[in-house]
């Protein structure tokens, strides 16, 4: 399996502007296929296939449409979109602007974590040079009728606007909810216009892709997960960081890479994700397998994991949005039982319910948060009985 | 004579995109291919028009699927989820609401992973809902209770809320707030910010401390509410309801010294009925006349005189307001808005105080009525006005608040004591233990007997105009409206359109009639010319037309303008029987104009009372001194920021 390597660091793979100054010599229908042949899948965790994406907000029928680069990065454990937005702003304006002119868009919007304020001025000062070397504005490059400008929106804090229905809520100044699907934001999105939204990470491939090919793209991951994943990797390891691996990658595999391999459990996709027990370590960090936005967060042999999954409930109780039922107050009630559960004071029949309530809520929430909220309470429950079960009345 | 004509706005509401109705585009013709998809429902097959929900879909099925956010006049906000369903081929359930059929699609409404989620939905609301069901007013018509009876809910699996968390919000005059009970669906807020345009109520927090607050979470009284109680008739459980004054009432009612008096308004005729099981727009009027006397009131009145008053008063203001502009040249703020909707009247002194100048000073129907009875009343009757206690039964939560004004006292005591609303009259009756429908019929009380179908017809949209019209085109023309409409149905005012207009051509005029003389020497001036009225029901369509005055759009060279503060004018006001939906109204609609059909006499100003009390009493006439003291009113420039 290839490993990326790089003389020069991350992403010293590509030239600067190189996907850009390709993707302007090619139609829009030209990059979308690319896009679409390098089979690249959404980078923040849920998957849709990119050129798709493009495709279907290209031919939507609408004058006025908008790509989004969502940099709300909230799921508890994941830094690699910061890692990007410091070290490589430029790659993702790149990507922005190709996407932009993917779609047929005017303008772009990057949606900055209310969190990484601390960015925006460096942010700011790279478009500034953009437009001054016209890789932003009017005629980019020398492209007739390829006019593209991109501004910065902050976001507040709230872990449901990185869902891209609630991020457009939010960009048009209502409350950060989801809104229902369908219709989708690439047919009816920002503003009532078609509107891409894709992860920092998916858009920074996606200048890669049209720097180097589709081909080059393929030769990392599976066939089914393509290229390379950017993990944010912490918790009880001694290497903590972000990895750029191709995907296939098993858990043991990148335990060993990042000397955490005495973990019990790993965390993967963050609060919203599962979590792997030591038994399932070959598992493969792939979509067809454990999917993952990049959040990898190790559990050794101390951790107590009724802890964790007190924790990652707290976390939902905290961030559920409260406009559907189920997520509203079934986050509650796990979190209720959980605390009770460490108490020694749930019953087994009242556990079976939750579980079952956890089902309930993946099934029939409104928006992603909901429904992937008990999946940390259903997998530490089911994968670690012995250690969650049976503790004493305090 | 009149042309009737439909306006279309193409500017947005400020609805929240997420909460406009979201279609997808549908083909035009039926009969293209694709414009009709087939949908397996449980196994019945149905073929629905693209872009219909699930929902939909299945009730054309005969499919029941459960709702609690959704309603019929709200946009869509599929957030309660209790409608889920099963549609094949997708991971998750969908909630059958908002879902639109684009494709052929098998859907089950009864799996049991659908059951189980429905289930669970109500036990979360449950535990989160403050259910004291013997001693809340939704008591038998709430739709939290009845769910949880069809779906056998026979224990709080999550627990229960021991003790009300919230402190309950009765500082309105109208409308009283018990967060305890709220189950978050937002149809108030939906109907706040969308239906009606005030914007009120909104969602709060998030997580499980969501909560619906009011600006900064002041009390109801403090915030830019109009009382129009729409959110009241919205809401699935007992979160709004009114401010109930029965048992007040019940103390002046038992009271020996206090003569208590009932003045009862069209609207709540024609839907108090449905209320006793009976279908929507079967008209109770006589028989209410029984039960209100059985109850113990000592004399129950018409407020429909007071409505061919307020025609008099209003319409003389109107010709007034007209020949100030027309002849004197002075400058007169035209068009002339009605005043009678007291929702309304709040709403254009919050968010337009500089059109009240357009306002027609003339009190409401009830607020004339309980101003005449204390004094022309009290005197004939020879009753010390300050033993009088004067009971207004009306549609509507806003009146409750008009009764209040500090202004409303011109009798030397305050004019109206109480409002009440279909549904409290509706109880007070049941608790009398009195079989409603099954009552003979009773005439109203003397000396202001039985009034016109002018009067009657106040109640829907429409109404105050087509009166309005039917008056003063008799009295400058001195020709029968009939000559120009059939029955003296002006229909192109009538129905449910949000905003109609028409515009009626004088050809020639009369004489100057007696009751006018005093303010008019000739209507020459009206020769030939064309009065351009509109009509507007629901406060998102008033603040259309004030959008389009401010900016000299049409509305600005009307003369006349109705507007009432709800959906379907009185008849949806928020003080009628829950539920409501466009099918009731039309019903109590019908109603209405079949009552009105019935009366001889179907012209305000042909009422002999009325000429009666203006020679007995009003001496100087429409707009004379003794009316302007007793009829009129004025207004007060409330502003949308209140601190």
């Amino acid at each position: 399996m290839p490993i990326v390597e790089y003389k020069n660091g991350m992403f010293s793979d590509i030239k600067p502007e190189e996907g850009l100054k390709k993707a302007l010599s090619l139609s829009r229908g030209e990059v979308i296929s690319i896009i679409t042949d390098s089979g690249l899948k959404g980078r923040g965790g849920a998957g849709f296939p990119c050129g798709t994406k493009w495709n279907l907000a290209a031919s939507a029928s609408d004058e006025e449409k908008y790509i989004i680069c969502n940099a709300d990065e909230g799921e508890p454990g994941t830094f690699k979109d910061r890692v990007l937005l410091k070290e490589y702003p430029n790659l993702l304006f790149e990507g922005l602007t190709i996407g932009g002119y993917a779609i047929g868009a005017k303008k772009g919007i990057l949606y900055l974590r209310g969190e990484y304020t601390y960015l925006l001025k460096g942010l700011l000062q790279v478009l500034e040079e953009r437009r001054k070397n016209n890789l932003l504005g009017e005629k980019i490059l020398g492209k007739d009728g390829f006019n593209f400008e991109i501004e910065i929106r902050m976001g507040s804090g709230a872990y449901i606007c990185g869902e891209e229905t609630a991020l457009i809520e939010s960009l048009e100044g209502q409350r950060g909810e989801p809104r229902n699907r369908p219709p989708f934001p690439v047919n009816t999105g920002f503003m009532g216009h078609p509107t891409s939204v894709n992860n920092c990470e998916t858009l920074v491939l996606s200048a890669r892709i049209l720097a180097k090919g589709a081909d080059y793209f393929k030769s990392f991951g599976t066939p089914k997960s393509t290229g390379t994943k950017l993990l944010s990797v912490s918790g009880d390891c001694k290497k903590p960081g972000v990895y750029e691996l191709p995907f296939g990658v098993t858990i043991k595999e990148l335990l060993k890479i990042v000397d955490g391999e005495d973990a019990k459990a790993v965390q993967i996709g963050g609060a919203s994700g599962f979590c792997i027990p030591k038994k399932d370590f070959s598992r493969k960090i792939a979509y067809e397998d454990v999917s993952t936005g990049g959040s990898v967060i190790v559990f050794g042999e101390k951790r107590d994991m009724l802890d964790v999954a007190i924790n990652f409930a707290e976390f939902f109780v905290e961030e559920s949005c409260g406009q559907c039922t189920p997520c509203r107050f079934g986050t509650v009630e796990i979190l209720k039982g959980l605390k009770n559960l460490k108490k020694g004071d749930l019953s087994l029949s009242m556990l079976k319910e939750l579980l079952s309530l956890g089902k309930t809520m993946q099934l029939a929430s409104k928006c992603g948060l909901g429904q992937s909220a008990p999946n940390a309470f259903i997998s530490i429950v089911e994968n670690f009985p012995d250690e969650v079960l049976g503790r004493e009345e305090v | 004579m009149t042309d009737k004509k439909h306006i279309e706005y193409p500017d947005k509401s400020r609805t929240p995109l997420s909460q406009q109705p979201q279609e997808i585009e549908k083909p035009k013709d039926e009969k293209e291919i694709g414009a009709l998809i087939r949908v397996v429902i449980d196994g019945v097959e149905v073929k629905v028009k693209m872009g219909t929900t699930i929902l939909e879909a299945a009730r054309k099925a005969n499919i029941k699927i459960p709702t609690l956010c959704y309603h019929e006049d709200l946009c869509i906000a599929g957030l309660c989820r209790i409608c889920v369903v099963e549609v094949e081929g997708m991971r998750t359930l969908q909630a059958s609401c908002s879902f639109p059929i684009t494709q052929p699609i098998t859907i089950k409404t009864y799996t049991p992973n659908v059951r189980q989620a429905r289930r669970h939905i109500l036990d979360l609301l449950l535990t989160n809902h403050y259910g004291e069901c013997y001693t809340c007013k939704r008591n038998g018509n709430c739709e939290l209770q009845s769910l949880a009876d069809e779906y056998g809910v026979d224990f709080f699996r999550f627990g229960k809320m021991e003790r009300p968390r919230y402190e309950v919000d009765s500082s309105s005059y109208a409308i009283v707030r018990d967060m305890n009970k709220c189950i978050l669906c937002r149809r108030c807020v939906r109907t706040c910010i969308d239906l009606q345009e005030v914007g009120v109520l909104e969602a709060i927090n998030k997580g499980s401390k969501t909560e619906i607050a009011t600006f900064f979470d002041k009390p109801l009284l403090d915030v830019v509410c109009i009382n129009c109680g729409q959110c009241i008739n919205r809401c699935p459980t007992a979160a709004l309801t009114a401010q109930d004054p029965s048992d007040i009432i019940w103390e002046a009612i038992n009271d020996p010294k206090k003569h208590v008096v009932m003045q009862t308004a069209p609207a709540p005729r024609a839907a108090i009925c449905e209320c006793f099981n009976m279908p929507p727009g079967t008209p109770l009027t006589f028989q209410l006349n029984t039960a209100i006397k059985m109850i113990g009131f000592d004399k129950v009145f018409d407020t429909n005189f007071t409505a061919d008053l307020t025609i008099i008063e209003e319409g003389s203001e109107l010709l007034s307001r007209l020949k100030k502009a027309l002849v004197d040249k002075e400058p007169t703020a035209l068009p002339q808005f009605t005043s009678c909707s007291p929702g309304w009247v709040k709403f254009l002194e919050h968010f337009y105080p500089e059109m009240i100048p357009n306002l027609s000073s003339a009190k409401s129907p009830q607020q004339m009525f309980g101003a005449l009875i204390k004094t022309y009343y009290a005197e004939k009757a020879g009753i010390d006005p300050a033993d009088i206690v004067t009971v207004a039964l009306m549609p509507c939560t806003a009146k409750k608040f008009e009764c209040n004004r500090p202004e409303m006292c011109d009798s030397g005591y305050k004019d109206v004591d109480y409002g009440l609303t279909t549904r409290e009259m509706a109880s007070m009756i049941q608790e009398a233990g009195i079989d409603l429908p099954n009552l003979p019929k009773t005439d109203f009380d003397n000396p202001f007997g039985t009034a016109t179908g002018s009067g009657v017809i106040f109640g829907a949209t429409g109404g105050v105009m087509e009166s309005a019209l039917r008056t003063v085109i008799e009295l400058v023309t001195g020709e029968k409206v009939e000559k120009f409409y059939d029955h003296a149905n002006i229909t192109p005012v009538r129905g449910f359109e949000g905003i109609r207009v028409a515009e009626i051509k004088i050809p020639k005029v009369a004489e100057v009639p007696l009751i006018l003389k005093h303010l008019f020497s000739d209507f020459k001036w009206l020769e030939g010319a064309t009065l351009k009225v509109a009509v507007a029901h629901g406060t998102a369509n008033a603040r259309k037309i004030l959008e389009d005055i401010k900016k000299g759009g049409i509305f600005s060279t009307m003369h006349f303008i109705e507007f009432m503060a709800c959906p379907g004018g009185c008849l949806g006001g928020g003080g009628m029987p829950i539920p409501t939906n466009i099918e009731i109204r039309e019903a109590r609609a019908r109603a209405i104009y079949q009552e009105d059909e019935s009366y001889s006499v179907r012209k305000s100003y042909e009422n002999p009372i009325i000429t009666q009390v203006y020679s007995e009493f009003l001496k100087d006439g429409p707009l004379g001194h003794k009316s302007h003291k007793l009829l009129h009113t004025h207004y007060t420039k409330r502003g949308k920021f209140i601190f």
